[in-house]
This record gives structure tokens, sequence and C-alpha cells, in this order.
């Protein structure tokens, strides 16, 4: 008995460590590649193999990256990038999430405008670009609202449909007790979609990058966009892969965060 | 008077392909304090009636009275449990059962302690701030009731509420139910499938018959069998000869249909 104990914990003992080993083989190669990506992109840019002036190289762009860390301009522009990206994802999920609201208070209002969210969806919303420059102004407001346009019709999409799909059962228990149809929402509604509505955020975070940094491109005259737009106009490549490694590096971050407030969220 | 008044109910359901009539004549008085089942064959209507009761289907003709008064318009007289438990998994089991209090503004100190005494009572004690997903299908629908009970609703009617738990917790919760609804001087409807629970539980045993659902016999319960706790009704001299002649009644209803 306490022999075959001590055995089942010495094989799980086993299995673990052959995990662990698997996991280290795995962060092994991810290095590798890493490594290999950036040291041979800096070789064959050293000896000519690719146009350095086209390609630049991880030593130039490092080299670039202190200097504006210096100058303080990355600091600068990257927050403003970051705070439009932020307010951007923020009011295109709570707008779509409030349209979606509204489209299940009313079925006949869903019902009537349901093809033009069809036809909203389907349009590219980065081409309304300089009509919302036009609109609000060369700043902060056009490039948020672009940020945000660019996800609120998905968001009112998929939100909604997750509204819809809620099991009316519970809204049957709810109005066993009279409530009203407020009531539904709050008690029964929105809890049971809250899922999807932070997986919705999730998916806004790629987008608001990419509504953003057009939005940048058009005004430019501050942020990660600007630079790169920029970089392009003067023909400084370097400052352009810089700019593209820092949006790589903080999209990432900004990313693992939503799905780390997810994870946290939807633990229960 | 009675208590519970049906009167010459009819339904139908339309949809795009087609139109069912689920219920047709179905009139019916329950008094106060009386214990009533509905049996019937799955799809002749027993959930529809319900539904109508509790004011949830307007019936496409008749009406319903509760204490003369017609039920649109009552808040929280009627209690209805549905066929599952339907708790909110996203609340633990303390807000699920003031849920009913919270929505008709009633929650205060005194009918919150009276639905946690009710759940001590029902045996749940100390499960208060879990999550429903952390109790057993017994538990769950011990739960469900007291959500039910805790706006003291003057009629309760329960849906099939034992058809997905175990024999033995069934048997069980039969008790409990007996016992509890007893204690309040509840009057109660509950649909069930199940012959022997009809028997066991109630006073007066309505049994349907399908397309359309019709009332096709009430039976009243022997005197020494409504007495007596639902287990030791399943176990008296009187229940199988009650049991046969229902069981009889239900073979003639599949066989006619066939
Ligand atoms: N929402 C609905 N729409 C259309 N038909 C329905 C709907 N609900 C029930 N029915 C039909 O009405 C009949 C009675 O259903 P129901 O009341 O659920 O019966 P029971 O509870 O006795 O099984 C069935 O034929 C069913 O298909
Ligand atoms: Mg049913």
């Amino acid at each position: 008995m306490k022999q075959g104990k001590t055995n089942v914990s010495l094989l799980h003992k086993n299995y673990l460590h052959s995990l662990t080993i698997k996991k280290r083989w795995v962060r092994f190669y991810q290095i590798v590649i890493f490594l290999l990506f950036f040291s041979s992109w800096e070789i064959s840019s050293q000896k000519r193999w690719i146009d350095p002036l086209l390609f630049s190289s991880p030593s130039k762009i490092w080299d670039l990256f202190l200097e504006k860390l210096q100058d303080g301009s990355l600091m600068a522009n990257l927050g403003v990038t970051l705070t439009e990206t932020i307010f951007g994802f923020i009011l295109g999920t709570l707008l779509g999430t409030v349209l979606a609201a509204l489209l299940w208070w009313s079925p006949m209002l869903s019902k009537i405008v349901d093809p033009y969210l069809v036809i909203l969806n389907a349009m590219p919303k980065v081409a309304l670009g300089p009509i919302l420059i036009v609109a609000l102004g060369p700043g902060y407001p056009s490039i948020i609202a672009m940020g945000a346009i660019i996800s609120v019709i998905i968001t009112t999409i998929v939100v909604y449909t997750s509204f819809k799909e809620v099991d009316p059962n519970y809204l049957k228990v709810l109005q066993t007790f009279g409530a009203t149809r407020l009531q539904c929402f709050k008690e029964a509604i929105l809890p049971a979609s809250f899922p999807t509505i932070i997986s919705t955020l999730k998916v806004n975070v790629g987008l608001s990058w990419v509504g953003v940094i057009v939005g940048e491109f058009l005004v430019s005259s501050r942020g990660l966009g600007y630079f790169i737009i920029y970089g392009f106009q003067v023909f400084n490549f370097t400052l352009v892969f810089l700019s593209l490694l820092v949006i790589a590096v903080v999209a990432t971050i900004m990313y693992q965060l939503v799905e780390l407030l997810e994870k946290k969220l939807i633990k229960e | 008077m009675s208590f519970l008044a049906i009167k010459d109910i009819h339904h139908t359901y339309f949809t795009k392909a087609s139109a069912t009539t689920a219920l047709s004549e179905i009139s019916l008085h329950v008094e106060e304090g009386e214990f009533i089942s509905f049996l019937g064959p799955s799809g002749c209507g027993k959930t529809t009636l319900l539904s109508i009761i509790a004011g949830l289907i307007k019936p496409t003709q008749g009406t319903i009275l509760l204490e003369n008064k017609p039920i649109t318009g009552l808040k929280n007289q009627i209690g209805y449990m549905l066929q599952q438990d339907y708790l909110f998994p996203w609340k633990t089991i303390e807000e699920n059962i003031l849920i009913g209090l919270k929505l008709s503004k009633q929650l205060n100190e005194q009918t919150k302690s009276a639905a946690l005494d009710l759940l001590n009572q029902m045996g749940l004690k100390g499960i208060e701030k879990q999550l429903p997903k952390q109790l057993s299908g017994g538990m769950r629908q011990r739960a469900a009731l007291v959500r039910t009970l805790a706006t003291e609703p003057k009629l309760l009617m329960l849906d099939e509420p034992f058809s997905a738990l175990d024999y033995q917790t069934k048997l069980k919760l039969e008790d409990l139910v007996s016992n509890t609804l007893d204690s309040f001087g509840k009057t109660a409807i509950l649909v069930t499938h199940d012959i022997g629970e009809a028997i066991a539980m109630s006073d007066r045993v309505v049994l349907f018959s399908p397309s359309p659902g019709k009332i096709h016999k009430v039976f009243e319960m022997p005197e020494e069998l409504r007495n007596i706790s639902p287990f030791n009704a399943r176990n008296h001299e009187a229940f199988s000869s009650i049991f046969q002649k229902i069981w009889k009644e239900l073979d003639s209803l599949e066989t006619g249909k066939n």
C-alpha cells in the first residue's frame, strides 16, 4: 500500500520533470530564433548583402533608440500614441456595447438597422480618416475617433449576438418576480455577456492600434505613426524600424494586460 | 369562491411554419392550501399552462383569477420554479435567493434573514457565499426553491422539479418540499410525469391528454395518503391501487393515440 503510494508520487515527479524539460526546450528554440534573426540581419547589413539604407541594422536601430530616448522624443511620441490607442479601444468597446444594448432593447430597431450594420462592417473604416480629420480637426479627437470607429461596429455585432443568445429562461425567472426590461438587462443579459465583452476588448486592442497609426499617418504631427511617415519621407528607415519594433513591443504588452484582466474577471 | 380559478383557457402558439394548439378548454378550480399535480405525457401543454398562470404568456382565450382578481398586474403573488434551477451562475447563492426580494424592492434586514433561515431549514447551511456550480444538483434545486419561496408567494408552481435528480435525492426532496409547503400552508401546483410522485405529493391529480392539451380526468387522492409524508405514502397499501388506476388511464391515452 505504502509502496504503491511512493511509487505514484515518484512517477508524478518524473512526469512534472519531463514537462519542465520540454518547456525549457521550447524556450531555447524561441531564443535561438530571436538571436538568429537579429544577428543575421546585423551581419548581412554590415556585409552589405542587403541595402543598409533600406533595411538598416539592429545596431543602428539601437543607437537611434538610445538617442531618441535621451532627447525625450521617443517617450513623448509613444505617450501620445498610447493615450490615443487606449482611449480609442475603450471608447470603441463602450460605444459598441451601448449600441448593442439599444438594439437588444428594441427588436424593431435591430431589424431596421441590420442591413446598415452589415454595410458599415464591410466598409474599410480607415477610409473615413480624411473626413474625420476635416470634421474634428487634426488632433487627438480625430485620431481617437479613428481608433474607436474601427472597432465599434464589429463590437456592436458581436456583443448584440451574445445578448440575444442569453438563455431566455433566465429572463423568465426574473419576470416571475415582476422584473422590468431594464432589470432583466442589468441582472441577466449584461452579466451573462460579460465574457464576450471582455474578449472583444482583446480584439479591439489590436484594431485600435491600426486605426490610431493610420490616423497619425494622416495628421502627421505627433506619435509613432508620425515617426514612421516622417522616417519614410526623409528616407530614414532606421527610424521606421525603430517605431515598428516599439509598436510591436508595446502592443504585445497591452494585449497581455487585457488578457490578464480577462483572466482575473472571468475566473469565477 | 375558489382561490385559483382557471376559466376556459385556450392557447395556440403561432410560428412562421405552423400554428400549434397547445391547450384547449382548460377549466379548473384550486382551493387554498391544496396541493395539485399536473400529470401527462410531454408535449401536452403543462409548461404552457404554468406560464399562463404565472402571467408570462397571454392565453389566446380565457382568464385566470387568483382570489377573484385577474393575474395580470399581480406581482409576486405567484412563485414559479422552472424545469431547471436556472440559478444565475455569476451570483452567489445568497445573491440568487435574494434576487426576487431585490427586484420587488422588498429587500430589508427582516426579509433577508427570513430567506437565509429558509436556506438553513432546507439543509443548506454555510453555502451562502458559494457559487451555484459548487453545489450538487439536489442542493441547487433546493436553493432555487428557496429563491422562489423568499418573496412569499401565495401560490407556488413547480415544473418537474425533481426530474433531473437521482432517485434517492428525489425521494428526500419530495419529503422536504412537502413538509415545507405544509408548514407554510401554501397552495401548490406540481408538474410531473412520474405517477408515483403525483400520488405521493398531492391532494388531487389532474391528468392531461395531448394534442391539443386537455384535462382528461381528475383523481382525488384517498384521505389516508394525503395526511402522510410522500415517502410513507409510497409505501402505503392504498398507494398501489390508485397507481394502477392512473396508470391504466395513462396507458389508454397512449394506445388511443396509436
Ligand atoms: N414557444 C413555443 N412556440 C411554439 N410552440 C411551442 C412553444 N412552446 C411549446 N410549444 C408547443 O406546445 C406544446 C406544449 O408544450 P409544453 O407546454 O412545453 O408541454 P409539456 O410541458 O407538457 O411537455 C408542444 O407541442 C410544444 O411543441
Ligand atoms: Mg414541460
